[in-house]
């Protein structure tokens, strides 16, 4: 895990920074639910949980305007909380209820929300980086300023579909930002076993796209170096890549025994680089919060995520008819 | 309050487990993401992690355990002074039992009784433009161009990307002109990345854009079919309604002429097969004109399947504005009453001539072209078996799962008592297709093949 820099911390404002430790604690608190629902066996098939990650949604997200896009692969739960979308909606979804963001008709790995700009969800590794690039595409042809985050792993970034997109996107100028959240395992293959390039946004440099390393566990970093990005893309400059160092702590699904990394490697990482622990600390060291503070925060997010629970385990299944709708226009 | 700590589910299949060993012993302290057990499932062992937090009241299932059913409670976490006993004692662990719903109607594609249908259908006559209509002669190649440059004019949101369609004017001439009246921002020559393109198309039209995306040929579609079924035939259903992709990809589909086995494949039956997507296969230029702009239009995906052979050949097309046909209307290119012969897109060239030879022998066949494959036009099929009482098809894709085949299996559900022969289904041959000239002329379906077989079922 390089960090470059130390994370910045001049200009950061205390709502800022309790904000940044909400959404953070939103996201690990539902996706830690979710695991709990699942083994209870009211989520089934696949489920692929962000612990861990959650800096870098979180991050991007501090950087999006109104209009912004978004899509990104079946590791998606945390995107959708950090844009916006209800955790009812997605937590009814992963139980496959009426509540759910598709009705129950998506699962886990296929959510969407065209409110806030989220295009899903997507079970193929690398598909949505085309797609992405498409959603930008639409952007430039229609004239807006506005950008699309398209987020893909480590392990999309070796599929060929994204160097025909890296391609086009330099070549028509889209605004695209795209985030490599390399957590070092595709599955089970680490980085190091499935390439000999493992600088993964250099490779950006064989279509003339720019790009950074940025430290995936820092919020702050993740959020300046963002900034940087969207400004590339919003001032017509062409897509931009980010190849944001992060970590899972759980598998890579819900039946992964993650044999192939040690109990201590993922033990350290939790304690010496968690992001949600590197922004508490900042608000208790800095005076910005107080552990009663914080302790409110705790529980107004786990009574949010309990009441996403009891939605989910409440709203009904879709009702049989829904087997035949949306299949066509 | 307490709470019950229950066997998990590891996998999407577990349904019980062996609790091989607790990390965690009564009285312990626990925190959420502590790992309390391990746990064996049929694949692997498996770390359990606490969710919540508190202190590990009593455990219910020793560690050797196996069998534990998932969803039992094996262990209760306490708040800080409760009474273990007194906290299992008030709990009840009896999961909900699941209720097997049965639907309530069948759904209308469902294979219905052998019996025959109550309502018989009617053959719809009507003429796809009124008698009188002036009509001007024109190649597929320049109905299918007047159809997409007539659409861009009526919708900023219409563009059409691929290789070489705008400043080469397209591969087999398809764009010609269009660049320069629509400019390189809405005719837009890719890179020769069909998989990329397809999925930046995709993206486009999930944000509102409504793509055209020609294919060299549908030979190079197979680079990025997974966008095709995946991405823009799924997420219509997979959003809940709430997006999908409104866009056509078209191109030449099917053999052309000593092209060899790679480059000479009929795709009809693949994409007729997918949910979510329509399938278009025209014969005429009027066809090719009117449904192209149908297809334009269309909030769904549509696989525009078109033919290099066909591309200089001239029809008939009206001089009506706006012209367009609806999509999922068979036509009846010729009336009779001896026998059905279903066909579609370069099959009809075969059907045709058939006819027209089994004429002059005093056989009066009926020629049913389908135009659209999904959704097919299953009551014109019936109505005009019924009036026969025997089918045969014809296509040029190969005859495993053919579109054949399909209606067939219709056919003998729907109307089985109507029928007074087998269907027969003419199809190319089960190879690739091969260079050579003679070999390559067997490989595909041929008119004798087709005379044949309705000899066959008219037992003459």
């Amino acid at each position: 895990m390089a960090a470059k820099k130390p994370a910045p911390q001049a200009n950061v404002s205390k709502e800022e920074l309790l904000g940044y430790y909400r959404d953070m604690l939103l996201i690990r608190r539902f996706e830690e639910k979710a695991g709990q629902l699942y083994g209870m066996g009211l989520i089934g098939g696949f489920c692929h949980l962000y612990i861990g990650q959650e800096a870098v949604v979180v991050g991007l997200e501090a950087t999006a305007k109104e209009g912004d896009k978004r899509i990104t692969s079946y590791r998606d739960h945390g995107h959708m909380l950090a844009c916006g979308m209800e955790a009812n909606g997605v937590m009814a979804e992963l139980t496959g209820r009426e509540g759910g963001y598709s009705k129950g008709k998506g699962g886990s790995m296929h959510m969407f929300s065209k409110e806030k700009h989220f295009y899903g969800g997507h079970g193929i590794v690398a598909a949505q980086v085309p797609l992405g690039a498409g959603l930008a595409f639409a952007d430039k042809y229609n004239g807006t300023d506005n950008v699309t985050f398209t987020y893909f792993g480590d392990g999309a970034a070796n599929q060929g579909q994204v160097y025909e997109t890296y391609n086009m996107a330099q070549l028509w100028d889209l605004p695209v930002v795209f985030v490599i959240e390399n957590n070092q395992y595709a599955m089970g293959t680490s980085v190091a076993r499935s390439t000999k390039s493992p600088s993964l946004f250099e490779r950006g440099k064989a279509y003339g796209i720019a790009g950074e390393e940025v430290d995936g566990m820092s919020v702050l970093a993740v959020k300046e170096a963002g900034e940087r990005a969207v400004a590339h893309c919003r001032a017509g400059k062409g897509p931009y890549i980010l190849e944001v160092k992060t970590y899972r702590y759980r598998g890579h699904s819900m039946s992964d025994p993650a044999k192939y990394r040690t109990r201590e490697e993922v033990q350290k990482m939790r304690e010496e680089r968690d992001p949600i622990e590197g922004i508490r600390s900042m608000l208790l060291t800095g005076n910005h919060a107080t552990e009663e503070d914080l302790k409110a925060i705790d529980k107004e997010i786990k009574d949010v995520v309990n009441a996403s629970a009891e939605f989910a385990k409440e709203s009904p299944e879709p009702a049989l008819e829904e087997l035949w709708t949306d299949i066509y226009a | 309050m307490a709470t019950e700590i229950l066997m998990p589910a590891l996998s999407p299949t577990m349904e019980e487990g062996t609790l091989a060993k607790w990390l965690k012993k009564e009285g312990d302290t626990v925190s959420a993401g502590d790992i309390i057990a391990e746990i064996e499932t049929d694949k692997a062992t498996m770390e359990f992690e606490a969710v919540d937090e508190g202190i590990m009241g009593k455990i219910l299932i020793a560690e050797g355990t196996e069998g534990v059913k998932v969803n039992t409670a094996i262990a209760v976490l306490l708040e800080e002074g409760e009474d273990a006993d007194a906290a299992v004692a008030s709990s009840s662990s009896a999961p909900a039992e699941e209720k097997e719903e049965a639907p309530a109607e069948t759904h209308a594609s469902a294979p219905a009784a052998a019996a025959p249908a109550k309502d018989v259908p009617q053959l719809d006559l009507t003429p796809d433009w009124p008698e009188g209509t002036s009509v001007k002669t024109q190649t597929v190649r320049e109905a299918l161009r007047d159809a997409m440059a007539e659409e861009m004019r009526g919708d900023d949101r219409v563009f059409l990307m691929g290789e070489e369609v705008a400043e080469y004017q397209g591969a087999y001439k398809i764009s010609q002109g269009l660049l320069d009246e629509f400019g390189a921002r809405r005719v837009i020559d890719t890179p020769i990345t069909e998989h990329g393109f397809a999925g930046i198309a995709t993206g486009a039209a999930f944000a509102g854009l409504r793509p055209i995306v020609e294919f060299m040929t549908f030979n190079f579609a197979m680079q990025a079919i997974d966008h095709l079924i995946n991405s823009a035939a799924k997420t219509l259903y997979m959003s809940g309604g709430q997006m999908g992709a409104p866009m056509v990809f078209r191109g030449p589909n099917g053999a052309a002429a000593r092209v060899g086995a790679q480059h000479s494949q009929d795709y009809a039956a693949w994409y007729s097969m997918i949910p979510g997507l329509k399938v278009v296969m025209p014969y005429t230029a009027s066809d090719y004109k009117g449904l192209m702009k149908s297809a334009i239009r269309d909030p769904n995906p549509v696989i525009f399947l078109e033919n290099e052979i066909l591309y200089g050949k001239s029809f008939d097309v009206p001089e009506i504005e706006d012209y367009t046909v609806p999509l999922g209307k068979a036509r009846v290119a010729k009336q009779g009453k001896d026998v059905s012969i279903v066909s579609f897109g370069i099959g009809m060239t075969y059907a045709m001539e058939a006819a027209e030879k089994l004429a002059e022998e005093g056989i009066d066949a009926e020629v049913i072209d389908l135009r659209t494959l999904r959704p097919l036009d299953y009551d014109t099929v019936l109505a005009s078996v019924m009036k026969t009482n025997r089918m045969v098809t014809v296509e040029e894709g190969w005859p495993v799962g053919s579109i054949g085949n399909h209606l067939s299996a219709y056919v003998m559900t729907h109307a089985f008592d109507y029928l007074d022969a087998p269907v027969l289904n003419c199809t190319g041959k089960d190879v690739p297709m091969p260079y050579a000239a003679n070999l390559e002329k067997h490989a595909l379906v041929t008119t004798q093949e087709v005379i044949d077989a309705v000899k066959q079922v008219t037992y003459r």
